[in-house]
């Protein structure tokens, strides 16, 4: 097992050095953790590094596996599109990474991978990432005529409109949401095992308050 | 005679349709009987798994994943097991993984039994259904008295599984395994060489190779198409490197070579769940820190401190360390894989789940175009669609 592991990062320290030798003004950061490499590359050239990624004879990664989101609302470009990919032929997985905000759009990669299609679909429907020249930009996953991203982070658990079926009108009507109680978010975080941020109360101790 | 008119009509299949597999809406553009497009409507069984994962404890998450793919629960909780366990940096001792590799694989066959004989009542043979159902039930027995649930298990923790395997369960399912082989053996007669069933499926949605890399397929419909990888064999993850198993592979990416494929896959798991049972290391199934597995029972009577580390374990859970990965296992349906976030506190940042039948159901358009309506349920039966998964 560790043995296989170590093979691996070393595939991976070339991998990561066969892309920046070739986009060396499109990467941004890489990481290795984990045993898994993340590369955070420039919006504008993502088509170019995945086609690069999937047709080179180095890397061969022709399956896209996944594209995802995530929210970090206190950035400043506050997403990151997330691209899991998989070589086969070299026994790889790869991560790459851009970053956008609700209004840039991340060019599409639907020409390089089919599969994208509906994963950028997702993406939209999921966070509001716009994907520039996407063939179908329609929602994915909620309900039609649904307003609002659902897995922003600014976006509440309990969503802004219920449905139930009218007797009297009979038909399924929408309406706001009504918590016959409040929605409950506990924050369990105590010094159990020494967290590392400063719970309230503490700064007086320090005798800042 | 006359100048006639001819206008492409629009079916709408589903959502309420035995043969859509759940709650599938597929938007039909027809050609007199021939599809042209079809445009599949998802989302209606969309429960936002996701976002509930993200105000939950890491342990609170792990029922949400046997919701998913309710056919295989137990394979769908390896994948995020295995994430938290990376993130962790958790090795789980031989006597779980085991048990992993037993339950992940009788989770196989449970699928592959409702997928192949559901497959086969889409296209006309009722039979194999009903006699698929009861080998599923006798698997859901075992799953019951290992876990004490027939379908959301919650059985696979992070570090282990949740609790030993009863006195006896083991004899009991090797029984079953030596009696199985006289249902396979029925069940292929039945169905593997009938002419209808033939007729239905030989040389229906041939997916070619390059098609399914350029899809994302992954499972058994990659396997259909000739290419031979999986993940237990090329990215082995618990013990899966110590067992002996072939992965089978099909020639033209067909209907009925999925269909096959499957249909070896289950005796495949069969020998794998053999040899579990036959080298089942003795130990510990989960792991002893008390941080992340649960003290025992016997031990919360007496010590306190395992009574508070119960107490905090089941209020606030256990803290992951910041830092993101991917942990991917080979589900029956294909890769499912976990991408997890954390940002060092006791509940995940961002907790995607990358279920394989998404981009299979995608599929469904470049591989119904040109066939006749009826086929188009083939196509479904034989991508082994299951809603859960697909909406998340």
């Amino acid at each position: 097992m560790s043995e296989s592991l170590s093979e691996n990062s070393v595939a991976l320290t070339e991998l990561k050095e066969l892309v920046i030798s070739h986009f060396a003004k499109d990467v941004i950061e890489t990481a290795f953790r984990y045993g898994e490499l993340t590369i955070v590359v420039k919006r504008d050239a993502i088509t170019r590094i995945l086609t690069f990624l999937r047709d080179d004879a180095g890397c061969m990664f022709k399956q896209l596996i996944d594209i995802c989101g995530v929210d970090y609302p206190e950035r400043n470009e506050r997403f990151d599109v997330v691209y899991h990919l998989l070589s086969m032929k070299h026994n790889l997985r790869v991560r790459i990474k851009v970053r956008t905000d609700e209004e840039t759009p991340v060019p599409t990669v639907v020409p390089v991978f089919s599969a994208a299609n509906w994963f950028e679909r997702e993406a939209w429907d999921m966070y509001g990432i716009f994907f520039a020249d996407h063939p179908d930009p329609r929602r994915m996953l909620t309900d039609y005529g649904f307003e609002g991203h659902p897995l922003r982070k600014d976006f509440p658990l309990s969503g802004y409109v219920e449905v139930r079926y009218d007797d009297e009108q009979k038909r399924v009507v929408y309406e706001p949401v009504k918590l016959v109680q409040d929605f409950r978010n506990f924050d369990f975080e105590s010094p159990w095992e020494g967290i590392q941020r400063v719970l309230p109360g503490d700064e007086k101790a320090e005798g800042n308050a | 005679m006359s100048e006639q008119k001819i206008k492409n009509m629009t079916l709408n299949f589903g959502p309420q349709h035995p043969a859509a597999h759940g709650v599938l809406r597929l938007v039909l553009e027809m050609d007199g009987e021939v599809i042209e497009r079809a445009d599949p409507h998802i989302g209606l069984l969309h429960r936002g798994t996701e976002k509930l994962i993200e105000y939950k404890t890491y342990i609170q998450a792990t029922p949400y994943f046997d919701r998913l793919d309710y056919v295989a629960p137990m394979n769908q909780e390896h994948a995020y097991c295995l994430a938290i366990e990376k993130l962790m940096g958790i090795e789980v001792p031989k006597r779980a993984q085991y048990i992993r590799v037993l339950y992940a694989e009788m989770g196989r066959i449970l699928n592959h039994l409702l997928n192949l004989t559901a497959f086969a009542l889409d296209v006309g043979a009722m039979t194999p259904l009903l006699w698929g159902f009861e080998e599923r039930e006798k698997l859901m027995e075992f799953y019951e008295r290992a876990s004490g649930a027939r379908l959301h298990a919650n059985y696979f923790r992070p570090g282990g599984v949740a609790a030993d395997l009863p006195a006896g369960l083991l004899d009991d399912i090797k029984e079953w395994c030596d009696n199985y082989p006289k249902f396979v053996k029925d069940f292929d007669k039945l169905l593997t060489g009938n002419r209808i069933f033939k007729q239905r499926t030989v040389d229906i949605g041939i997916v070619s190779a390059e098609e399914a890399f350029d899809w994302g397929f992954t499972g058994p419909n990659l396997r259909a198409s000739g290419i031979a990888w999986d993940l237990r064999k090329s990215q082995p993850y618990d013990s899966y490197e110590e067992f002996d198993f072939d992965i089978p592979v099909g020639k033209n990416g067909d209907c009925y070579d999925r269909y096959l494929v499957r249909f070896e896959e289950m005796n495949q798991s069969l020998s794998i769940m053999q040899q579990a049972i036959a080298n089942m290391p003795d130990g510990p199934v989960i792991v002893e820190n008390n941080k992340v597995a649960p003290p025992s029972r016997a031990d919360m009577k007496r010590s306190m401190e395992a009574l508070i580390h119960h107490f905090k374990l089941f209020t606030e859970g256990f803290h992951v360390p910041a830092g993101e990965c991917y942990a991917a296992v080979e589900a029956p349906k294909g890769e499912f894989g976990v991408y997890l976030v954390s940002d060092g506190s006791n509940r995940p940042y961002r907790c995607k789940i990358r279920a394989p039948g998404f981009p299979h159901l995608q599929g469904i358009d470049f591989m119904s175009k040109g066939h006749m309506l009826a086929d188009v349920v083939a196509n479904i039966g034989s991508l082994d669609i299951v809603f859960g998964e697909i909406d998340r």
